[in-house]
């Protein structure tokens, strides 16, 4: 098995070194890939849509429906996982550990004993062990404010700045993971519960998709941003700048929601109820 | 030889992108455990977002955002020669999310996996798929 690895890998490997001498070398500024469509992108993206950051407007605008499919594949990977993975068990079945909160005494509590009612004394925490770490809680409260807001100035200032959708979902996203990381995942599902994350992904997704049809119904294509200058009281070229801020947010919030969504079911294996 | 080692480190990108799709095939064929394939898999994606990244760079230029692209100033005539490729980002901006995507979904079948058969080396799940 591993000789026959190693003859396919190094017959791949010989027939890319083969092809390389063909490719252009780095650096070039008249590679093939360079001459065709992105030339075009570089020097009209500003007139079109008064964006200057071209990488937004090809991702939004020129390539909006390429962009529009790639979220939605995200949103099916964020329910395939959950189809995948998710049970629903009643409450009582397996065992649990509480902690006394002022004595620090651990309670293991086996199937179907009685729990204890007094949640302001008692706090439940993971059976794989997790320790009490005062110093990891308050520096990740203090981290997450303001990673979210990084995230939304991401987002928001794409148009000027690298960033934009995906980039500040994902990392809105991550400081939601840090929270459950650092806290635990029931601490977490009092911010944003499974309900919200997989409201949000398919919010995310109908704002992409509603804004191509709101084109479509104004007369014309289909996320042709253009079209929306009437209802956003500019002229055609803003209206595209406005346009593709609105697909960013919409982006921006399925990413976040997915991952989010995707760290919950593979942390518990489904559960949602103990993991990291 | 001289120009053999010029034409060489020309094309260093390549070498780069070459060992590492091989060394991601390695894994993804040669290793049993099936976290560790999906890690191939994962080396071989890599592999190719740096494939396309660096196709798009052009020596000396610049980062593909508009010069004095808000405010008054904003009349000039913009080259395409002084802006690297933005294409390939574009792509690949979509490609890494869409990886972490579809890794989450590798991962939770791999979860299904080992509760159904209770490990996650292939040769013991395809025993244990034999077995009656």
């Amino acid at each position: 098995m591993k000789a026959f690895a190693l003859i396919t890998v190094l017959v791949l490997g010989g027939l890319l070194f083969y092809a390389t001498p063909d490719f252009p070398s780095w650096g070039d500024s008249e590679s093939p890939a360079s001459r065709h469509v992105s030339p075009y992108y570089i020097e009209h993206a500003m007139e079109d849509t008064a964006v200057p950051n071209v990488v937004t407007a090809v991702l939004a605008d020129y390539r909006g429906y390429d962009t529009m499919f790639e979220t939605s594949v995200i949103f099916s990977a964020g329910i395939a996982c959950l189809f995948l993975l998710r049970v629903y068990r009643r409450k009582s079945d397996q065992t649990r550990l509480y902690r006394h909160v002022h004595t620090g005494i651990t309670l293991r509590i086996a199937k179907g004993g009685k729990l204890p009612e007094n949640t302001d004394e008692f706090e439940r925490i993971d059976s794989l062990w997790v320790p009490y770490d005062l110093i990891i809680k308050v520096c990740s409260r203090l981290i997450v404010p303001f990673v979210q807001l990084f995230a939304l100035y991401v987002i928001a200032h794409g148009h000027h700045s690298p960033g934009g959708g995906f980039q500040g979902g994902v990392i809105f996203g991550a400081a939601i993971i840090l929270y459950a990381i650092s806290n635990d995942l029931r601490r977490a599902f009092r911010r944003l519960n499974e309900r919200a994350a997989l409201l949000a992904s398919a919010v995310g997704v109908l704002i992409y998709v509603g804004t191509g049809l709101l084109c479509l119904l104004l007369g014309g294509k289909f996320l042709d941003y253009g079209k929306l200058a009437d209802l956003l009281h500019t002229n055609a070229i803003m209206a595209r700048s406005h346009g593709i801020l609105i697909v960013e947010v919409g982006v921006g919030l399925a990413v976040m929601a997915v991952m989010v969504s995707l760290y919950y079911n593979l942390s518990s294996a489904g559960r949602h109820d103990e993991g990291l | 030889m001289e120009s053999l080692l010029t034409n060489f480190l020309a094309k260093y990108n390549y070498w780069v992108y070459i060992g590492l799709v091989m060394i991601g095939m390695y894994a993804m064929i040669a290793k049993r455990n099936l976290v560790k394939k999906i890690v191939g898999m994962n080396i071989v994606q890599t592999a190719v977002i740096l494939f396309y990244v660096s196709i798009g760079a052009k020596k000396g230029k610049m980062l593909p955002i508009i010069a004095h692209g808000h405010g008054e100033s904003g009349h000039q005539a913009v080259h395409a020669i002084d802006y690297i490729n933005p294409l390939p980002h574009v792509l690949m901006l979509t490609a890494i999310v869409v990886s972490v995507a579809t890794l989450g979904v590798a991962l939770a079948l791999t979860i299904k996996i080992y509760r159904r058969y209770g490990t996650l080396e292939e040769d013991e799940i395809a025993q244990r798929i034999n077995e009656p």
